[in-house]
């Protein structure tokens, strides 16, 4: 199971999580995004280049409501909602935006 | 069936079926086993579930033999929603192929949990031909659970149960599936409507369920008295359960009958000395005599006198916050913050939606990660609660207050006098809108 790029093999699980997480790169973001059927857009990034930041200072993913609070100071809070998250990725922040900013998969509860 | 259907796929025969020698044992207690359960959808189940069947017990008995579990959770969800499917990926995959992806979908059961049987039957075909057949009604966490799906049927599986009017119930930090009793329907005990409380509460707040972004999980149960069929007071963030606040009602015939049928001894054992608060006396001529300002509506000699006792007429609700199985701290019972309040008007419910709304406010700003409520008013104290979501304190929200080493009596004239002080405004509010 892996991503194709300029030629280079990248590994990810069978939920499609990269398992290296140093293999990835903004080419790589946008062939999972293309993979999830998500055309990624200023917003998007915005979204993802958050999560990256906020990994790489406190190497944990953001909770949910951290993530909107940030998006709400960028964005406006037309956008900084829980709402606009699941329109620009369908299947929810933590899963979708996780898996193409590179993140370990979320672990959650039952 | 049309082509392609799963269901027209070959059998499990003898000779593929994996021995279950563990799992076997399972089946010799006197209750009965979920292995008795699979082992029928192995054996008489659609060929399709039969095949996902005959992997699942191979993989359990396996497990059983190693003494290690062998699934993994995963990250699975249906457009639009952040939760509702519980994920499980096989780790033993190559030896159990058909079993390979064994995903749960919770899914919301109607409030106070009437069907009829034709949707029964319903839900059973759309399992039957998308999942392996295995439901569940309900699982501690008030969803059915169809259990056992692969990745590629979870969304398939979900639009057909959406078409037949269900929806997905809560998983993770989120808003979770609520539950009510049978309640008024069909219960002689009920004090209020708990299918309309449950359905105008989770409706308001359904995308606080399906896009988790709560500190941690947050349950609602109603229950419409108090023997609680839902386990709201132990389990519920949120518990609302009925009450009343006027006098128990006696039909005094009916307690000579009861008393001539059971006997003197047997009632004096079985209701008048198990009355928790001793609120019971037997008079010589066979009538009971309840003090009321003591009984505390515990239902215990409701529940045995069921003819001769049932609650009083001026019916309404208490709603005790924080209850909890043990996480960072153990167990905890909800704390009663609402005493009563009455719910029988459209401004009632709305009443207590929009305490609802404020309480789950509340623990989304102020909550620690994988915190109950319970715990985050552990942590602050039960005052700076009552405080941030402007609740007058009442002695009637502390049991026995006067052998509680917790309750504080400094400034207790000053506090007294500020509570005379409400009640009469409060009784001159109600009689000025009257
Ligand atoms: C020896 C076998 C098993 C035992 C004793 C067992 C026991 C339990 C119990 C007691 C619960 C809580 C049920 C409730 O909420 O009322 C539960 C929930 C659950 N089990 Fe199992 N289980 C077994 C096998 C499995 C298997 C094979 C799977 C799937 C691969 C599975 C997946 C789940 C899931 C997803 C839940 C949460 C369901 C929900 O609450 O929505 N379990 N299990
Ligand atoms: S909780 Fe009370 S009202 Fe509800 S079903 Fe049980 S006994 Fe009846
Ligand atoms: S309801 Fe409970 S507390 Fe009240 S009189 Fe009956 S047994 Fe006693």
């Amino acid at each position: 199971m892996s991503y194709q790029v300029n030629g280079h093999t990248v590994e990810h699980d069978e939920e499609g999580y990269i398992t290296n997480l140093a293999d990835w790169n903004k080419e790589l973001a946008l062939e999972i995004a293309r993979t999830e059927n998500i055309e990624m857009d200023d917003e998007r990034w915005e979204v993802v280049n958050f999560l990256r930041d906020y990994y790489e200072e406190y190497q944990i993913a953001p909770a949910v409501r951290v993530l909107i609070k940030a998006i709400k100071k960028s964005m406006g809070p037309e956008k900084g909602n829980n709402k606009y998250m699941y329109e620009l990725f369908p299947y929810g922040p933590a899963k979708q935006a996780c898996k193409i900013a590179g993140l370990p998969k979320p672990t959650g509860c039952v | 069936m049309k082509d392609g259907d799963p269901r027209d796929e070959k059998p499990v025969t003898g000779e593929g079926k994996h021995p279950t020698p563990h799992l076997d044992q399972l089946e010799d207690g006197p209750w009965p086993s979920f292995v008795t359960g699979l082992k029928r959808l192995r054996d008489e189940g659609a060929p399709n579930n039969q095949k996902m069947m005959n992997d699942l017990l191979g993989q359990l008995n396996h497990s059983y033999e190693n003494k290690l579990g062998y699934w993994k959770g995963g990250t699975l969800s249906v457009f639009g929603y952040g939760g509702g499917i519980i994920p499980r990926f096989s780790e033993v995959a190559d030896k159990f192929p058909e079993s390979k992806e064994f995903h749960t979908l919770r899914v919301m059961p109607p409030a106070g949990f009437h069907y009829s049987t034709d949707l029964l039957r319903q839900m059973c075909d759309i399992w039957e031909k998308y999942g392996s057949g295995l439901i569940a009604f309900h699982g501690q966490s008030g969803d059915i659970m169809f259990q056992g799906c692969t990745s590629e049927n979870v969304q398939p599986a979900f639009d057909e149960l959406n078409k037949i009017g269900f929806d997905l119930g809560g998983a993770g930090p989120a808003l979770r599936t609520a539950m009510s009793c049978v309640g008024h329907a069909r219960c002689e005990q009920s004090c209020f409507d708990e299918v309309r409380a449950h359905r105008t509460i989770i409706n308001t707040l359904l995308d606080e369920m399906h896009r988790p972004a709560l500190p941690y999980k947050f349950k609602f149960k109603f229950s419409g008295c108090a023997n609680d069929c839902v386990n709201a007071i132990h389990r519920a963030d949120f518990a609302v359960i009925g009450t009343w606040r006027d006098d128990i009602k006696i039909d005094q015939q009916k307690v000579k009958e009861h008393i001539a049928e059971k006997g003197r001894k047997y009632t004096i054992d079985t209701v008048v000395n198990m009355c928790p608060t001793r609120a019971i006396s037997l008079n010589d001529d066979d009538t009971l005599e309840i003090d009321n300002p003591s009984c505390v509506r515990c239902m215990h000699c409701i529940n045995v006198m069921t003819k001769a006792l049932s609650p009083g007429d001026d019916k309404g609700v208490s709603i005790m916050i924080g209850g909890k199985r043990a996480l960072k701290i153990g167990d905890l019972m909800g704390i009663m913050v609402v005493p009563f309040m009455k719910l029988e008007t459209d401004e009632d419910f709305e009443k207590l939606t929009e305490f609802g709304e404020q309480v789950v406010e509340f623990f989304a700003d102020n909550a620690l990660e994988h915190e109950r409520i319970g715990e985050t008013i552990d942590r602050i104290g039960l005052p700076a609660f009552l405080e941030a979501l402007d609740i007058p304190p009442d002695p009637n929200m502390v049991n026995h207050p006067r052998t509680s080493c917790f309750v504080r009596t400094d400034d207790f004239d000053d506090e007294a006098a500020k509570w005379f002080e409400r009640k009469a405004r409060e009784a001159g509010l109600q009689i000025s809108a009257e």
